[in-house]
C-alpha cells in the first residue's frame, strides 16, 4: 500500500465502497505501521486482534450491502482516557494502569457502532493535563514532524499527543482526541492536522475519564476537514447518561463543507494579538484574513475585552474541578494502591505514587482554590469572569460569524523547552482557553510552516452550535491554505 | 411549658436545633438507577456510578425531587424552583467518588413549619430552616477482618432529605415531640418511612444553653448521628447539664462535635480530626441546576394526603373528639386510617374511647401495633353500633371484645353464638324481677320500708339471674315500679 498518510477518511470510504481495498487490508496496513512506529510512543496500548476482528466485520457487512456510513471499516486510534470495554484505559497514569472498564464510552461506543475499527489506545498527558505530551506516565510521546536541518525532537503538544502523533506519523487514519483548554486544537496545530472541539455538550461525558467536568469535550484529529464532520457525525449523539449533553441533534456538517465562504463575516480579535508572540504567527494570521478577504468575506476588526483573563479563570475553574474530580483515585475500589499503616497513609501513599507531578500540582491549586476564605476569591471570582468572557463572544456573534485566530503562540517545541517552568507551558493554551470557557466550537485547520519548516494552525471559533458555519469557513480556509507538508 | 435547668447560679434554658437525616422512599437512588431495597447482600445495589467508576456521571432522580417537594408540602414550606447540587469534598473509605453530592446554597425547600402537639393538649410551632437533599454514604464495617475494614456501598447513593430545624425548641420533651411529629407527617406524606431502627431516620442534635429570660445565643455543640427519640431526648438532658457545669464553673463551651454514649449516659467529644475537614463545598459542574414550574408544585399539590393537623382539626370540629384525643388519633397515619374506619357510621367519640382505652391498651399487652390487631376496624365499630342500639350492654361489649382479641371473629356472631343479647322484653325482665323479689322477702320489705340504696343489690340479683343480658335501666325502672311505686 502507498504512502499512508495519503488516506483520509473520505477516500478510504469510497475505495472500501468501491471494492478497490477492504477494511482488513487497510486495518493490517496500519497495524503493520503502528507497530513500525513505535518510536513514537503514540500508542499506550496496542488492540491488533480487536481491530482485525472489526475490520472483517465490517468487511462482511459491506459484503451483505449494510455498510454504516462513512466510518465504517476505517482504523482510528482511541485517546486512553476513553473507557473501553475490556481493553486497559489508564489516562496515562500509574494509578489506573492496571484498569480494565467493564464498559464502553459513549463516545467510543458510538465510533465502535459506526463501524470505526480501533487500532489501540493512544498515549497523552497524565489525566489530559498537559500541553506538550510530556506528563504520561507511559513516557512522551515525540512529534514526527522534525525541524528542518536539526535533529530535535520535539514534543506534538498535549493533551492529545498520541492521538496526532499517530495520525501525522501515518499509524491511523484518524483519532480521537479530548480538549479541556486546548487538548485537541493545540497539538493538531503542532502536527499539520485538523482538529475540532465541538460545543460543549455535543459529545457525551460519559465514560470519558473527566478531567474539568464543565470543558472537558471529545472531538475528532484527522487531516482533513471534511473528515473532521465525518468524524464528529459519528461521535456526537444526545446522552441521557450525561446531563450536559445537548438535547439537538447535530447538523449536517460534512455538506457545511462544500459551501463557500462568500458573504461569512470574519472577526478578529484585536486582544488575541500577544507581545512577543513570533512573527510568523502574525504574518500567518493575517495571511488568513488576507485569503478569507479574496474568498469574498469580509474582514472586521473585533474586541473581546474579557480575553486576557482568559487564562487565569482556567487555571482556576480547570484544576478546581479536577481536584474533586479525581477524589475518587483513592486505592480503594479499583487502580493502583499502596497500602499503609491507616487509611490516610494508604490514601497519601497510593496518591502520592500514583499521580505524576502535574496531575499532583494541579490537584494542589485546585484545592487551593476551593478552600474556605479562598473560595470567594478565586473560584467565585473565575465563574464570574467566564460569564463576562461568554457574553463577549455572545455579543461579538451578533455581528460576525466566525473568529479567526492563531491557534498556538509557538509552532512545536523541543523536548525539554518549558519543563520546568509551569506557567510559560501554561501559555501554550492562550488561545485555545477562551472558547473552551465559553463552551464554543473551534477547530484548528493547518495554515502553512514557520522558517524551521514546522506546521502552524489557524483557529475559527463560531457561537454556540454554529458547527456548520464553523465547518463551512474552515473547508474554505483549508482550500485557501492548501497545506501539503508532511513531517 | 418552660423546661428549666436549676444551676448554682440560676435557672439555665436550653435552646435546641434538630437535622434530621430522612431517607426518602424511592425506587432508585439519587444519581443512579439501582435499587434502594433494604437488606440486599453486601454490594448487591451498587451500579457503576454508585462506585465511581472512572467517567462514571450523575443523573438526577426526578423521583427524589418530587419526594422533596411533597415534604415542603407538608412542611408547609417555601418550595424554591430552582435549586442547585454541590459537592462537599472529603475522603473516606465508603465515600466512593470522594465527595458527597448535596445541596448547599440552594436547597430545594425553604422555610416552613412543624407545629408540636404537646402531652397538655396544647401545640406550639417550630420553625423549619430548610430541606435538602443528599447522598448517603456506603457502610464501613470494621469488625469482619482483624486487620482490614470492608465497604458495602448497598446505601452509597441512596437519597436522603437533610430537615434542619430553627433552634425553636427548648425541651427534651418537645425535641421528642418534633421528631414524632415530623415522623407522623413524613409517613402520612410516603416519603420516608420513618424507622429510626433501620436508620431511614437519624438526628443531629444542636445544644447550647442560656440564661433563663436571656436573648443571646450561647456557643453550641452538635450531638451526631442519634438514632432513636428516647435517646435524642437523653442526648440532651445530659448536654445540657454538662454545658451549664461548664459554663457555671466558669468554663467556655466549645463549639465542637460530640457522640452521645447511651449506655454510659453522656457525651463524648469526637477527636478534633474528625471533624476539622475543609469540605470545599463548590456546584457539581455534572449536574445542571434543578429547575421547575408551578404546574410541577400544583401536580404535586393535589396528590398530597389530608395531614396530621388538618385531620386533628377534622375530628376535633366535625367529629367532636377533645383536642387529646385527637392528637392521639392522628399521631401515626394507621391509626387515624383504622379510627375513621372503625367510627364511619358510628358514634365517633365512643369509637374514640374504645381505640384509645380498650384497644391500645390490649395491643400494648400483646405487643403488637394497631396495623396486626386482632381486632379489625369494622369489626371495632360494630361493637359500638351493638352498644349503640342496645343489643349488648357496655359491660357485656367488654367481654365480647375480650373474646374478639382471642378469635378476631365479628362482635355480632360472638353476640349471637353465646347468647349476649341483651333482653329488652319487658315481659321476660319482669318475669325474672318477680322471682327474684319473691325470693328474697326480707330485702324487699326492707326497700319498701324506705331504704331506697338497697334497690341497687335487687338490680344486681336480676343482672346475675339474666348473666348480666337484661337491659339494666329496664331493670331499674321496673323494681323501682314494683317496689317503691
Amino acid at each position: 500500500m502507498s504512502d499512508l498518510r495519503d488516506w483520509t477518511i473520505a477516500t478510504a470510504s469510497d475505495a472500501m465502497e468501491k471494492g478497490e481495498v477492504s477494511s482488513v487490508e487497510l486495518t493490517d496496513a496500519f497495524i503493520a505501521a503502528m507497530e513500525a512506529g513505535r518510536t513514537l510512543n503514540a500508542f499506550i496500548t496496542e488492540t491488533p486482534e480487536l481491530a482485525r476482528e472489526r475490520a472483517a466485520a465490517s468487511d462482511e457487512r459491506r459484503k451483505n450491502g449494510d455498510a454504516r456510513g462513512p466510518m465504517d471499516g476505517i482504523p482510528i486510534g482511541m485517546k486512553d482516557l476513553f473507557c473501553t470495554e475490556g481493553v486497559k484505559t489508564t489516562a496515562a497514569s500509574h494509578i489506573l494502569d492496571n484498569f480494565v472498564p467493564t464498559y464502553e464510552s459513549t463516545v467510543s461506543g458510538n465510533l465502535r457502532d459506526a463501524g470505526a475499527v480501533m487500532l489501540g489506545k493512544t498515549n497523552l498527558d497524565e489525566f489530559a493535563m498537559g500541553s506538550a505530551n510530556i506528563t504520561s506516565y507511559f513516557g512522551s510521546v515525540k512529534n514526527p514532524w522534525t525541524p528542518e536541518g536539526a535533529n530535535a525532537n520535539l514534543v506534538p503538544g498535549g493533551s492529545s499527543g498520541g492521538s496526532v502523533a499517530a495520525v501525522s506519523g501515518g499509524l491511523a487514519i484518524a483519532a480521537t482526541g479530548t480538549d479541556t483548554g486546548g487538548s485537541i486544537r493545540q497539538p493538531a496545530s503542532f502536527t499539520g492536522l485538523v482538529g475540532m472541539k465541538p460545543t460543549y455538550g455535543r459529545c457525551s461525558r460519559w465514560g470519558t475519564v473527566a478531567f474539568a467536568s464543565s470543558l472537558d469535550q471529545a472531538g475528532p484529529l484527522t487531516r482533513t476537514v471534511e473528515d473532521a464532520a465525518i468524524m464528529l457525525q459519528a461521535m456526537a449523539s444526545h446522552d441521557p447518561k450525561d446531563s450536559t449533553s445537548l438535547p439537538m441533534v447535530l447538523p449536517d456538517c460534512r455538506a457545511a463543507c462544500t459551501r463557500d465562504a462568500k458573504g461569512l463575516r470574519v472577526g478578529i480579535p484585536k486582544e488575541y494579538t500577544l507581545d512577543g508572540m513570533p512573527e510568523e504567527i502574525q504574518k500567518l494570521w493575517n495571511q488568513g484574513a488576507q485569503w478569507f478577504k479574496e474568498m469574498g468575506a469580509e474582514i472586521v476588526e473585533v474586541s473581546l475585552p474579557h480575553t486576557k483573563y482568559a487564562l487565569p479563570t482556567y487555571y482556576i475553574v480547570a484544576p478546581a474541578e479536577a481536584s474533586s474530580n479525581l477524589a475518587r483515585y483513592d486505592g480503594v475500589r479499583y487502580g493502583f494502591r499502596k497500602d499503609g499503616a491507616s487509611l490516610d497513609e494508604m490514601y497519601e501513599l497510593t496518591r502520592g505514587e500514583g499521580f505524576g507531578a502535574e496531575v499532583q500540582r494541579r490537584v494542589l491549586i485546585g484545592t487551593y482554590v476551593l478552600s474556605a476564605g479562598y473560595y470567594d476569591a478565586y473560584y467565585v471570582k473565575a465563574q464570574q469572569v467566564r460569564t463576562l468572557i461568554a457574553e463577549d463572544f455572545k455579543k461579538i456573534f451578533a455581528d460576525v460569524d466566525v473568529l479567526l485566530t492563531p491557534t498556538a503562540p509557538s509552532a512545536a517545541f523541543a523536548e525539554g523547552d518549558k519543563m520546568d517552568d509551569p506557567i510559560a507551558m501554561y501559555l501554550n493554551d492562550v488561545f485555545t482557553v477562551p472558547a473552551s470557557l465559553a463552551g464554543l466550537p473551534a477547530i484548528s485547520v493547518p495554515g502553512g510552516v514557520d522558517k524551521d519548516g514546522l506546521p502552524l494552525g489557524l483557529q475559527l471559533i463560531t457561537g454556540v452550535c454554529q458547527e456548520e458555519t464553523l465547518f463551512r469557513a474552515a473547508s474554505a480556509l483549508e482550500m485557501a491554505a492548501g497545506f501539503e507538508a508532511r513531517p | 411549658m418552660t423546661h428549666l435547668i436549676q444551676g448554682e447560679t440560676g435557672d439555665w434554658e436550653v435552646v435546641i436545633g434538630l437535622e434530621v437525616h430522612a431517607q426518602a422512599i424511592t425506587k432508585s437512588k439519587l444519581f443512579s438507577g439501582a435499587p434502594t431495597t433494604f437488606g440486599a447482600g453486601p454490594n448487591e445495589n451498587v451500579s457503576l456510578v454508585d462506585a465511581a467508576m472512572p467517567g462514571m456521571l450523575p443523573v438526577i432522580n426526578e423521583m427524589a425531587i418530587e419526594q422533596a417537594v411533597r415534604t415542603g408540602l407538608g412542611l408547609r414550606a417555601a418550595i424554591n424552583k430552582y435549586s442547585v447540587f454541590e459537592r462537599k469534598n472529603y475522603f473516606y473509605a465508603d465515600l466512593p467518588q470522594g465527595y458527597q453530592i448535596s445541596q448547599y446554597q440552594h436547597p430545594v425547600v425553604g422555610e416552613g413549619t412543624v407545629t408540636l402537639d404537646l402531652a397538655d393538649g396544647s401545640t406550639r410551632d417550630v420553625g423549619i430552616e430548610r430541606l435538602h437533599l443528599e447522598q448517603d454514604a456506603g457502610k464501613s464495617i470494621h469488625d469482619q477482618d482483624p486487620k482490614r475494614s470492608m465497604i458495602d456501598l448497598n446505601r452509597a447513593g441512596v437519597v436522603l432529605m437533610e430537615i434542619v430545624s430553627k433552634p425553636d425548641i427548648r425541651s427534651p420533651e418537645e425535641a421528642g415531640a418534633y421528631l414524632r411529629k415530623l415522623r407522623a407527617i413524613l409517613r402520612y406524606l410516603g416519603t420516608c418511612d420513618g424507622n429510626m431502627e433501620e436508620g431511614s431516620m437519624r438526628a443531629d442534635v444542636n445544644v447550647s444553653v442560656r440564661p433563663k429570660g436571656a436573648d443571646e445565643l450561647r456557643t453550641r455543640v452538635e450531638v451526631k448521628n442519634v438514632n432513636s427519640v428516647r435517646f435524642v431526648m437523653q442526648a440532651i438532658e445530659v448536654e445540657a447539664e454538662r454545658q451549664v457545669g461548664v459554663w457555671e464553673d466558669g468554663g467556655e463551651v466549645v463549639q465542637e462535635t460530640r457522640l452521645f454514649d447511651p449506655n454510659k449516659g453522656e457525651t463524648r467529644a469526637m477527636r478534633t480530626k474528625e471533624f476539622a475537614h475543609d469540605y470545599r463545598y463548590f456546584p457539581d459542574p455534572d449536574l445542571l441546576p434543578v429547575r421547575f414550574d408551578d404546574d410541577f408544585i400544583e401536580r404535586i399539590k393535589a396528590t398530597l394526603p389530608e395531614l396530621p393537623d388538618e385531620k386533628k382539626n377534622r375530628f376535633i370540629n366535625d367529629m367532636g373528639l377533645s383536642a387529646y384525643d385527637a392528637g392521639v388519633l392522628v399521631a401515626d397515619r394507621e391509626t387515624a386510617t383504622y379510627f375513621e374506619e372503625a367510627a364511619d357510621g358510628r358514634d365517633a367519640k365512643t369509637v374514640a374511647n374504645w381505640l384509645t382505652t380498650n384497644l391500645f391498651g390490649a395491643l400494648n399487652k400483646l405487643g403488637k401495633d394497631i396495623g396486626e390487631s386482632p381486632v379489625s376496624a369494622g369489626h371495632l365499630g360494630e361493637l359500638v353500633g351493638l352498644i349503640k342500639d342496645e343489643t349488648i350492654s357496655t359491660k357485656i361489649a367488654k367481654d365480647v371484645f375480650e373474646e374478639m382479641l382471642k378469635t378476631s371473629k365479628a362482635p355480632g356472631d360472638i353476640v349471637e353464638e353465646k347468647g349476649l343479647k341483651q333482653i329488652t322484653d319487658t315481659g321476660a325482665i319482669e318475669a325474672i324481677v318477680d322471682q327474684v323479689i319473691a325470693d328474697n322477702p326480707d330485702q324487699a320489705a326492707d326497700v319498701r320500708g324506705g331504704n331506697d340504696k338497697a334497690i341497687g343489690w335487687f338490680v344486681g340479683q336480676v343482672m346475675k339471674a339474666s348473666q348480666g343480658k337484661a337491659n339494666p335501666g329496664q331493670v331499674n325502672g321496673l323494681l323501682r315500679s314494683k317496689l317503691l311505686g
